[in-house]
């Protein structure tokens, strides 16, 4: 029979239907991730370039409203000149630099031998103690800046920024032992005991092998802390008043903004030079960042 | 090098739960001692307890003579080997096994002497460098003995070292910790649930289940004097069969009457022991190995009959038969030139020399 059917050259009939592609599937996934990415590229994207094509300009061109606002046709550093060499941009841009990194000390000060506290040494109240700290980062700064403005005002912190090495620790401190708890809680339980029995104290113990181990952790913690305090808007806002103690948040808004007057160029341009930082941090961090991020969640 | 002590030894959890239900256990110095028993019978909680990573609630613990009960574990001089390495991730293998003398601030050079002996003992001198990660896992399990091995202290625990590794790699291991053993002679408590490792290892077997001591002793006292129905069974592998029977008295000797209508006799120079409680239900208590192939032999005491195979497990030097009576199941061990079939009549041979007869009411070897 066979060799009839060859001697034929007729084709063999096929054995089994086919049913799908994987091939087909996986290439209308990769479209499909692609347009997405594309919209999310495009949204969070033209702020970014609108800013630097603007700050590009000068004030005669941003006011030319017979322009095209994507392009520059006379680019020009004025804005940036004139922002770094006059006014109190500088001063702006070193408070904030004192303000974040003395926060993001305080708050990894604090954070870390709090984590190593509620994740591993089991005392009375540690798991209701862990949900309160997390339960006090859900209070809204809204709600919060009123009675810490007395309290402020109390000690004669009004209307200076070492006021807020004191209040933003109050938001990072609670996220940061929150997510480390969790980072501390997945380092197999056995590590500590083999510190214990190796002959390590409480401290040795979390100096030399949490902190290390949980790099990754504590630097995704450091990252949050260093953007919560970098950005925050709302209690500089309410607690400082006088250019010189102000930070690039407000102070951009406050010293570019004349009544109805808008500095545009020189605006995008500090807000420009204000997003340098986070995205060096993040440029240098952002591995450890995911792999805190994603900590815990394989076996591996 | 030091004696360990447990007198009374007890925890208890949270809810009342007993995990160790006062235990008294006297281990000699340089002895290697393994506590074996089925998950949940307390033998790694009293494992931790001696290591001082667990809370006594009641009783003892004294190594080398010094009760240790608040001594934290850092100051009672003893290095654990944990079942998952516990190796520190970010540290180099010397840096690993270096770090409890570092601790101790020991000098620079003894603890460099102190790493490459251990290290050519384990063979993994050429490891040094090399972090965690890059080691298999017998090399982990090598490096975190070696971990153990250069603090040279009183006592070593090891908590179900081999558990994680592969079939083959386990008796390599197995070898490896017999063979440091008796090269550094520390007095050792090893915890397991496998009682092959078990039987290996160990000088003395202190087998546990609920929380108490069933019995100790060397091993092959453990696999041929079981004193309780758990070591008879939880000894030995595959397990010994129990079969109910009764105890007769006839015509001065005693038989056992096994279900469907088996009788085997009770060797003669037992009859003393067992004579008390002829007339009563028991369990006949007998090994696979001890019930094989019918083959000619001048011993006494070897009593036949037959059976119908329901499964035959081809095992290589070995071939298993299993068959039921009356809802019983009875391996037995045969030569694999025996030609077994499924269903096929097998008359087989049982050693009564090695037989034990259980009171099924307390579970004790008569």
């Amino acid at each position: 029979m066979s060799g009839a059917s060859m001697a034929t050259g007729a084709p063999a009939a096929p054995a089994y239907r086919k049913v799908g592609s994987l091939r087909r599937e996986r290439r209308w996934a990769l479209i499909g991730a692609y347009a997405a990415l594309a919209v999310f590229v495009v949204f969070f994207l033209l702020p970014p370039f609108h800013m630097l094509i603007t700050s590009l300009k000068s004030s005669a061109e941003i006011a030319d409203l017979s322009g095209n606002p994507w392009t520059v046709s006379r680019p020009t550093l004025e804005n940036y000149w004139a922002l770094l060499t006059h006014g109190s941009y500088p001063i702006h841009f070193r408070n904030s630099v004192i303000v974040t990194l003395c926060t993001v000390a305080i708050t990894m000060l604090i954070s870390i031998p709090a984590a190593f506290a509620l994740a591993r040494m089991r005392f009375w109240g540690s798991t209701v103690l862990a949900t309160g700290v997390f339960l006090t980062y859900l209070v809204p700064e809204t709600l919060l800046f009123i009675p810490l403005f007395q309290i402020i005002g109390g000690m004669g912190l009004y209307n200076n920024m070492w006021a807020m090495v004191l209040i933003y620790p109050t938001l990072t401190v609670p996220f940061c032992t929150w997510i480390m708890i969790g980072y501390f809680g997945s380092i197999p339980k056995e590590l500590d005991e083999a510190a214990l029995i190796d002959g390590a104290n409480h401290f040795q113990m979390l100096w030399k092998i949490f902190i290390p181990v949980a790099l990754p952790g504590i630097l995704a913690a450091t990252i949050f802390a260093f953007t919560v305090s970098w950005a925050q808007f709302l209690y500089p806002m309410a607690f400082l008043v006088s250019s010189d103690q102000m930070v690039l948040t407000t102070g951009i808004v406050s010293d570019l903004i004349r009544g109805d007057t808008f500095q545009w160029g020189m605006i995008m341009a500090g807000a420009l030079l204000a997003a340098l930082p986070p995205l060096l941090v993040y440029a240098f961090l952002m591995d450890y960042y995911i792999a805190g991020l994603t900590a815990g969640a394989t076996k591996g | 090098m030091a004696q360990v002590s447990l007198r009374r030894l007890v925890k208890k959890y949270e809810g009342d739960v007993q995990a160790v239900k006062g235990i008294d256990l006297e281990i000699a110095d340089h002895e290697f001692v393994v506590l074996v028993g089925p998950s949940g019978c307390g033998k790694s909680t009293t494992l931790r307890m001696i290591a001082g990573l667990e809370d006594i609630t009641d009783g003892e613990i004294a190594i080398g003579g010094v009760v240790v009960n608040d001594i934290p574990p850092r100051d009672r001089d003893i290095a654990m080997v944990f079942q998952n390495y516990a190796l520190y991730p970010h540290m180099t293998v010397f840096e690993n096994m270096a770090f409890g003398l570092t601790l101790r601030r020991f000098p620079k050079d003894e603890i460099r002497r102190r790493v490459d002996n251990a290290a050519r003992i384990l063979d993994i001198g050429e490891l040094l460098d090399r972090k965690p990660k890059a080691l298999s896992g017998g090399q982990r399990q090598r490096v975190a003995m070696g971990r153990a091995i250069v603090r040279d202290p009183k006592v070593f625990l090891f908590d179900e070292p081999l558990s994680n590794l592969d079939a083959k790699l386990r008796v390599q291991m197995r070898t490896e910790i017999k063979k440091v053993h008796q090269t550094v002679k520390t007095t050792t408590v090893y915890v397991t649930h496998d009682q092959v490792e078990a039987m290996t290892l160990a000088d003395r077997v202190v087998v546990m289940n609920n929380g108490i001591i069933e019995q100790v002793g060397p091993p092959q006292e453990l696999y041929h004097n079981p004193t309780t129905k758990f070591v008879a069974g939880f000894i030995g592998s595959p397990a010994m069969n129990f079969i109910p029977a009764r105890l007769e008295n006839g015509a001065g000797a005693l038989r056992l009457h096994l279900p469907e209508g088996i009788v085997l006799p009770v060797p003669p120079e037992r009859t003393k022991r067992y004579a008390p409680h002829a007339g009563q239900e028991v369990l006949f208590g007998l090994r696979p190995e001890h019930l094989t192939e019918e083959k000619p032999t001048d011993k006494a005491n070897i009593a036949t009959f037959q059976v119908r195979p329901e499964v035959i497990e081809p095992m290589g030097m070995e071939t298993l038969v299993h068959f039921w009576l009356q809802g019983t199941e009875v391996s037995a061990r045969l030569d694999p030139a025996v030609p077994a079939e499924v269903g096929r009549p097998l008359t087989l041979a049982a050693d009564m020399n090695r037989m034990h007869l259980i009171d099924p009411r307390t579970e004790r070897v008569l």
